[in-house]
């Protein structure tokens, strides 16, 4: 049987930065397994942009965010195992995976860490009544579909929960030329974030239906049309408010749960509400030895702690390994500030939003008075007066969105700067009429002022291999 | 001009066809969906009943016992698992225990094997879930579990092994008798000619029968609803637990499948279409309040999906399995205990396919084993070794919930009856019926389709039909 000092599960953001900080706190040997065929976890098909605010103090897509990481772990002496899925573990850390090349192995660890992230939620857990024709898909799923195979997955779509996944699956789908025709919350509120719902399903005129719910599927072969219907306070869809609506998708975007299959193998003690493992400070289960981090752990909005968590468990997991004493570790987790999240409704006036500067998330009005002068109402502060100014006359965003290659691969581009909004579709159209040519690296120019703005199109992957 | 041809391919259609085959005569099976297993034989409960249901000296009685008798070496013979798990018959009431005593009696008279009345407490002893309301029970030993469209699959498989010819989307439209044989037409205009024809068409068999102009009895659609709990939650129940029937039918069960999940249902409801296989609200609410009865805490959060199945109900209280017109054979209205019964009818309905005048030799090669499907999963570190240095596609894992390689999704898509679309991979691996339910398996399953049958990836569909997954690229061309 093979040793290794630590071996981390999963290659996502919170594996990644937990093989780096083992090797960084002395641990000889850190072996990575990742069962797919490159690091990056998620981030690989989050091609919008919104990570590493905190950890790099910018804004990156997921996929620059993951290569970052990756150059730092190829560069520091880590075993990586790509296209390797651990297939058992258990308490004694014997560590049980399967690749192509190296067939079905054992290693014996030092320490482990769990990173194994989360997978969605799908139809059946939800109970919706129906047929079940092809067209029913979880957002995660057709965002891999979009972004990365390349493939549409549906033209007119409804999607069901308003999770983070979802608001970005509903402009993603809106920018490649699908019709997003609602997007149906059960609760009052939306669990995604305010800066989401405003770019994602503002911007674009999507309805988000709130108090709603898809009560039947319809069509045998593939979806022909949901019916949607209002809630009452027990979440039990009212009478008399059911509507059809045609449709050729239903994309669900209804919870993530912790991948913890292998946790429970090796008898790791699971919580019943966060639904990952019980861990204290140093990110140490209940099982010594084994630690968790990321995803796995509980589901986390923001990576930027996710590849936190992931540093202090890979420190924790070397120490454990080497006899090291944990308790010297132990440290007050930092407080962080969480991003607003739930926005009541969109407010229907013209001339209203809600700013997404600060987690406040306050609901800005802005008036033209007749001196010329703009009047804004609604801020708690100056930085919110200036967002609102900004987003009445000349609003901008950071697009995102693939380019096809030569070969068919889909490369994630974005513009290097925001432009103005009202753009995109020409910007749009201007990506979807090139065609890349590999290899390409990160970072690379791909169009020069895009559609006359002031923003350059860049590559945010590289492919050097092809 | 084939010897035979059946109507149907679910288990009836196919153990029948794996029958047939050991005669040296042209053997054709034709079926209206793109796969085999897609009707009755696709959503029930999977048990293999003891056999005290049925009325004594009825064929359901007859063919359960035989049935069940002959399940086990079926399987082993076919390479699918089998599992008796025994069945539990409870009572609530004075008044239930009363009916318990019945079915003993009714039972010991079909001549099941072992059957006890147990207390309570006994009962419990076998389940210890049980609520403490169950105050008496019938115990069945003899009770198995098997997965019935995996039994399908493989009788079907073990069938054109040995010669019979599948042919799939084939909707018999008409039947034409002339001078000493049938014509049969599909919907879409394709023809075949049969000496004889077996009619094992589930739902439809009222018709085909009126087709070959046998218009006696008439099938009644009646949907059955369930719902399919994790594998973490298989410590609720082993055996199948029953309620006692009463003037409303049978009730629901709970049972473990041979695959270790919980399986809770069916409903009983009457439907006016014998395509609507909806599941509905009310459905599920009787289930949920229904199972209840038999254990304190079900773990419905873990439930990972829902489905229904339609019975063919026949108005006649029988199975119908006779020959109305020469050369033609009814294996019709053919509802529960009808898997179980499915090894021993298909004798029976060769039997009357001999007293139509039936005649060929058998063939000298025929083979009724077949050689078990590689489950990856199943074998031991040192096994799997060896076959990924052999074939380093099962060093490729697809489906993580189910732990399904790579080289198991293309055996499913190269063996007879060969899978063409994602639910035919899914029944015959199970890839996408873990607790993701295909999230992160089916872009995988669906590209190894796509390359395995020469397809583009948009051309690739979940049941065939116009069931397709995607819609072209998103830009560019093709990869
Ligand atoms: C759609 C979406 C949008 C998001 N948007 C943002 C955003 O704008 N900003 C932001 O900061 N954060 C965002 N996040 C959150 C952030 O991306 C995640 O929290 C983070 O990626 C989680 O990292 P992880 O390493 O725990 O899990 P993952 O990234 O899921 O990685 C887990 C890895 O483990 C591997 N694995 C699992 N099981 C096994 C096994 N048995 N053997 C081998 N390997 C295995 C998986 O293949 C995967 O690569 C978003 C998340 C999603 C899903
Ligand atoms: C809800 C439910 C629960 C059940 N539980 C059990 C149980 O626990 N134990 C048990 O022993 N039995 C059970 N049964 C009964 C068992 O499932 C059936 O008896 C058995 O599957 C019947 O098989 P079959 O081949 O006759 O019918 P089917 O499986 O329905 O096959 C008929 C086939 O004919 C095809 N066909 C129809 N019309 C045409 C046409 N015009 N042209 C070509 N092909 C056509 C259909 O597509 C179908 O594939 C249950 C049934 C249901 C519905
Ligand atoms: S107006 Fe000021 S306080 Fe209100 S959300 Fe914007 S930045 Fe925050």
């Amino acid at each position: 049987m093979r040793y290794s000092d630590v071996v981390i599960i999963g290659g996502g953001p919170a594996g990644m930065s937990a093989a780096l900080s083992a090797r960084e706190a002395g641990a000889d040997k850190v072996t990575l397994i990742e069962r797919d065929d490159s690091l990056g976890g998620i981030l690989q098909q989050c091609i919008h942009n919104g990570f590493g605010l905190h950890r790099f103090g910018e804004e990156l897509t997921g996929p620059e965010y993951a290569e970052r990481y990756e150059k730092m772990v190829r560069e520091a002496d880590i075993e990586v195992m790509t296209g390797t899925i651990v297939t058992d573990l258990d308490s004694r850390r014997i560590v049980t995976c399967v690749s192509e090349d190296r067939g079905c192995i054992q290693i014996k660890a030092g320490a482990v860490v769990l990173a194994m992230g989360c997978r969605e939620r799908p139809r059946g857990a939800l109970n919706i009544p129906g047929t079940r024709p092809a067209g029913v898909i979880t957002a995660g799923t057709a965002q891999k579909f979009v972004n990365v195979e390349g493939y549409m997955p549906g033209r007119e779509v409804v999607i069901l929960g308003s999770g983070d996944i979802g608001l970005i699956m509903a402009r993603r789908m809106t920018l490649e030329g699908a019709h997003v025709k609602a997007v149906c919350e059960i609760m009052e509120d939306s669990g995604g974030l305010t800066r989401n719902i405003v770019q994602c399903l503002k911007d674009f005129g999507i309805p988000l239906k709130l108090r709603h719910t898809v009560t039947e599927i319809h069509g045998r072969d593939r979806v022909e049309g949901v019916t949607v219907a209002q809630v009452d306070e027990n979440l039990k869809p009212v009478k008399g408010t059911e509507e059809f609506i045609p449709c050729d998708t239903l994309m669900l975007s209804v919870g993530l749960i912790p991948e913890n299959e292998l946790s429970k193998k090796a008898g790791v003690e699971i919580s019943p509400t966060t639904k990952g493992p019980v861990i204290d400070a140093n990110r140490q289960t209940k099982i010594p030895g084994i630690f968790a981090c990321g995803n796995v752990v509980k589901v986390h909005e923001l990576v930027d702690f996710v590849s936190e968590e992931g540093h202090t468990a890979g420190r924790s997991a070397a120490c454990f390994a080497m006899g090291m004493n944990l308790a010297v570790q132990e440290k007050q987790a930092k407080k962080h500030v969480k991003e607003k999240k739930g926005v009541q409704n969109l407010p229907a006036e013209t001339g209203a939003t809600i700013c997404t500067i600060c987690p406040v998330g306050c609901t800005l009005k802005v008036t033209g008075e007749a001196d010329g002068q703009l009047k804004v109402e609604g801020n708690s502060c100056r930085r919110g007066r200036a967002y609102a100014i900004k987003e009445f006359t000349s609003p901008e965003r950071t697009l995102t969105s693939i380019m096809a290659a030569g070969d068919g691969t889909m490369v994630p581009v974005k513009t290097d700067k925001p432009i103005p909004k009202e753009k995109i579709s020409e910007c749009m159209k201007i990506i979807n009429e090139k065609t890349l040519m590999l290899p390409i690296s990160l970072g690379n120019i791909i169009i020069e002022k895009i559609g006359g703005t002031e923003a350059n199109l860049i590559c945010t992957r590289s492919f050097i291999n092809k | 001009m084939y010897k035979t041809a059946i109507i149907g391919a679910g288990v009836i259609g196919a153990m029948t066809a794996r029958r047939l085959a050991a005669y040296d005569a042209e053997l054709i099976v034709l079926e209206k969906e793109a796969d085999v297993a897609m009707g009755q034989s696709k959503a029930n409960s999977g048990i293999v009943h003891a056999g005290f249901d049925p009325e004594p000296g009825s064929l359901k009685a007859k063919l359960n016992l035989k049935g069940n008798r002959m399940m086990e070496e079926t399987c082993h013979q076919l390479g699918v698992n089998f599992r008796r798990n025994g069945s539990l018959v409870v009572a609530f009431s004075e008044e239930d225990k009363k009916t318990l005593k019945k079915l003993y009696d009714r039972g010991n008279i079909n001549g099941v094997d072992g059957l006890r009345l147990i207390s309570g407490e006994e009962a419990r002893e076998i389940e210890k879930n049980l609520s403490e309301s169950v105050k008496g029970a019938l115990y069945a030993p003899s009770a198995g579990v098997v997965c019935p469209y995996d039994l399908t699959i493989e009788a079907m498989g073990n069938a054109m092994d040995n010669g019979a010819q599948l042919m799939t989307n084939f909707e018999v439209s008409s039947i034409k008798k002339k001078e000493g044989y049938y014509i049969i037409k599909a919907t879409d205009g394709r023809e075949i000619e049969a000496e004889y024809v077996v009619n094992c068409a589930g739902l439809y068999s009222d018709k085909i029968a009126a087709m070959a102009g046998d218009t006696s009895f008439h099938i009644t659609p009646r949907a059955g609803e369930y719902m399919l709990l994790d594998k973490e939650a298989g410590y609720l129940t082993d055996a199948t637990i029953f309620k006692v029937p009463d003037a409303m039918g049978k009730g629901v069960l709970a049972t473990k499948t041979v695959d270790g999940n919980i399986l809770l249902g069916p409903t009983s409801a009457d439907r006016e279409n014998r395509e609507d296989d909806r599941v509905t609200h009310c459905g599920l609410d009787i289930v949920r309040e229904k199972e209840k009865m038999f254990f304190d805490n079900v773990p419905f959060d873990k439930v990972i999906t829902q489905f229904a199945g339609l019975r063919a109900h026949g108005d006649k209280g029988d199975f119908i399995i006779n020959s109305p017109v020469p050369g033609f054979v009814n294996a019709a209205g053919i509802e529960s205990p009808g898997l179980t019964s499915a090894p021993a009818a298909a004798i029976k309905i060769e039997e009357i396919l001999i007293g139509t005048g039936f005649r060929a030799p058998m063939k000298k090669n025929y083979n009724p084993c077949r050689e078990k499907v590689v489950r990856f999963r199943e074998l031991s570190i040192h096994e799997k070794n060896a076959l990924i240095r052999k074939n380093k596609d099962y060093g490729q894992m697809v489906c993580r919930c189910e732990e399904i390689t790579k080289a198991e999704i293309l055996q499913a898509l190269r063996r007879n009856p060969k899978a063409t679309d994602i639910d035919g991979v899914k029944r015959r691996t199970r890839s996408g019926m873990g607790r993701c339910q295909g999230g992160f398996c089916m872009p995988h399953v669906l590209e190894i389709i796509a390359e395995e049958q020469n397809k583009k990836p948009e051309e690739v569909t979940k049941k065939g039909g116009g069931s397709k997954i995607l819609y072209g690229r998103v830009k560019g061309g093709a990869r």
